[in-house]
């Protein structure tokens, strides 16, 4: 049997798992979390001044190659991250580890039928019936994960009992990646959906609300973002970040976009550069006291919406802190930019 | 009506399509100098600290302008064929200048090239020059005059190139980088100087016959998608076998090239190669005795001097 493992974002784990496991009916080897040694080890196998995610998931690839995996996904994406794959597989090739590279990159998405063939390949017994229903269920967990986490994200400073969101978001994880059909699916997500928003929260009435920004991978990828959202959460702060692979993926119409920020911008800039400003503007628009830019270093999509960014805050009057993530960010510079933003915010606050 | 180009980005690549498109239309051209240190230092402080030094120098060039135009020529151009993208500095470049310069009361003319997106070149020069209140036939003259111009020019450039790759004794080193690189005063006039003083033959890469060379990289590396890197890459294969080493010359942090210099790093293995990498503190300064040295180490292993055999 085939053992698949894939990079590591956010929770996504578990959508990951449910679909290698009954589209490739294999066993999948997860990789550890994301932690320094990950970061290490794969910094020290790729281009010095290639963006910060390659590290990162060239790191994961050599620890589930040394963990058992025999092949490796990696999905693509619109900006660097479409090319990854394929210098991933090369720099692994090199070094002497031996593995499939199943690259997603490589195969052209408006073709369903090679797009079935490809993947019949790697598993002759499957079925159009079974991949539609897998697909269904996986897109559903990640839809429903990515609503709850941004209900957790905004409330999770406020619990009245530490951990409680934590640890029932975790059991909530655990139930749903073992679910049959979407409709089991469905009253699994009811039952915890209903348990987690009963968790009592005091939110004071003078709020203080962030709203985060930026590169999809920085921002998704808690490790590499230094827990900027946990951070904020500690410091009793709103935080609303609505980018996650739901928006980006699964319901990203350009057009629309590009119409709501038009007063800024007239072209898609790259990747997801305009989904950033748009975020922005309606963070901005509405009673937003500051907001978090993230991104790794050189993400070239984003650097360009910073000049835009910048305008934002000047029209709005909406305070905006920039993170440009690398491998040697600080820790004590990240806390201490934080803090410095928080007293800004809410001195701000007074005043108004 | 005076139109101002930036000499930097896509310059390099079109600028004789637009030269001969806009006197044809009786425009007076207004260019931007070669980039100087001046440039450069206006073109980083209207940037953002981490963009590549071409996207600042090419800022720069568009500062110098305000002012001396009417408008200012800012083309978007985003893909050339349903899988393949530009780098997207370029997608974004129209939309940068605007907001950067947006209390400066410039007038940007733009165009928009998306081939996935069926925006051809020919409907983009069509509207522009439309924009520009002149008729639809002395556009049309203009344009197929600017294209027969381009097409010139490129032929000879390519003949030029291998008149050299055939004649010349001295050592050939082929180099890749981008047409706005290599063809800058400030980054890439310095390496040529200095390979020409130590009497080898430069290559450029990005003088290539661009089909043949986008087919190649699709052979190579199957899922590159930058247009211009392919460009590159298959420059490379067509070249290789005439040259005697190959410098990789990029502006830092380049997005594309810091992937694509690392796959031709690792799949070429029978020529020697190095990288050089300029930003806008150091400029090519070290540069010089890195290249000399590689120089010298190609020189040795032909001559076979002891310790640097082949």
């Amino acid at each position: 049997m085939r053992k698949i493992s894939f990079p590591r974002i956010g929770n996504y784990e578990v959508p990951f798992r449910y679909f290698i496991k009954n589209v490739f009916n294999a066993e999948t080897v997860t990789p550890p979390a994301n932690t320094k040694r990950t970061l290490e080890l794969g910094s020290m196998h790729s281009p010095d001044f290639v963006c910060a995610p390659f590290k990162y998931i060239m790191g994961n690839y050599m620890e589930a190659l040394d963990m058992g995996a025999d092949t490796l996904i990696q999905f693509g994406g619109p900006c660097r991250l479409g090319y990854y794959g394929e210098l991933h597989e090369q720099i692994l090739r090199d070094m002497g580890y031996e593995f499939t590279m199943i690259n997603l990159a490589e195969i052209n998405m408006k073709n369903p039928k090679s797009v079935w063939e490809i993947i019949k390949s790697y598993n002759e017994n499957l079925t159009i019936e079974t991949l539609v229903k897998t697909l269904l269920v996986a897109v559903a967990m990640v839809e429903k994960m990515d609503e709850l986490e941004i209900y957790i994200r905004r409330n999770i400073g406020f619990e009245t009992e530490p951990g409680t969101f934590e640890q029932l978001y975790n059991v909530f994880l655990a139930d749903i990646e073992h679910v049959e059909s979407k409709k089991e699916l469905k009253q699994l997500c009811a039952y915890h959906t209903k348990k987690i928003k009963n968790v009592k929260t005091d939110l004071p009435k003078n709020l203080l609300k962030v709203g985060i920004i930026g590169e999809y991978y920085t921002i998704m990828e808690p490790f590499s973002n230094h827990f900027l959202e946990k951070e904020l959460a500690a410091m009793k702060i709103y935080v609303t970040r609505n980018m996650n692979i739901s928006s980006t993926v699964f319901h990203r119409r350009v057009p629309k976009i590009l119409k709501k920020v038009q007063h800024y911008v007239r072209y898609d800039i790259g990747a997801t550069g305009v989904d950033t400003i748009n975020a922005a503007l309606n963070f901005a628009k509405r009673d937003y006291d500051g907001l978090i830019h993230v991104k790794s270093f050189g993400c070239m999509p984003e650097i360009d919406a910073m000049t835009i960014l910048q305008n934002i805050s000047q029209d709005y009057e909406i305070p905006i802190l920039y993170f440009s993530f690398d491998t040697q960010t600080s820790e004590t510079g990240v806390q201490t930019r934080l803090e410095a933003f928080q007293d800004m915010i809410y001195m701000r606050k007074g005043k108004r | 009506m005076k139109i101002g180009i930036p000499k930097a980005f896509l310059y390099y690549r079109y600028g004789y399509l637009w030269e001969t498109f806009f006197r044809e239309l009786g425009f007076e051209i207004v260019l931007s100098p070669d980039t100087n240190k001046a440039i450069i230092q206006s073109g980083t402080n209207h940037s953002i600290d981490e963009s590549c030094l071409s996207s600042k120098i090419y800022l720069g060039h568009v500062e110098w302008l305000i002012g001396k135009c009417d408008y200012i020529l800012i083309p978007r151009v985003a893909t050339y064929a349903k899988d393949q993208i530009v780098c997207s500095k370029l997608w974004s470049a129209y939309d940068v200048v605007q907001n950067i310069f947006r209390d400066r009361d410039i007038k940007i003319l733009d165009y928009n090239i998306d081939y996935a997106k069926n925006k051809t070149e020919f409907m983009a020069f069509l509207k522009m020059g439309r924009r520009l209140r002149k008729k639809r036939f002395s556009i049309l003259r203009a344009y197929f005059m600017a294209k027969q111009a381009e097409k010139m020019m490129g032929e000879r450039h390519l003949q030029e190139q291998n008149e050299l790759l055939n004649k010349s004794d001295d050592l050939k080193i082929l180099i890749i980088s981008h047409s706005y690189n290599i063809n800058d005063r400030y980054i890439g006039q310095p390496v040529l100087n200095y390979l020409r003083a130590l009497d080898c033959t430069p290559i450029i890469a990005e003088i290539v016959e661009r089909r043949a060379a986008t087919l190649k990289a699709k052979e190579i590396s199957p899922t590159l998608k930058w247009s211009y890197n392919q460009e590159l890459l298959g420059a490379l294969e067509l070249y290789k076998k005439d040259v005697d080493g190959i410098i990789l010359l990029t502006t830092f942090p380049c997005g594309p090239d810091s992937l694509v210099n690392e796959i031709i790093i690792r799949r070429t293995k029978d020529k020697p190669i190095i990288s050089l990498v300029v930003d806008e503190h150091d400029g090519t300064a070290g540069m010089e005795t890195r290249i000399e040295s590689f120089v010298d180490i190609i020189r040795f292993k032909q001559k076979g001097v002891p310790g640097c055999e082949k």
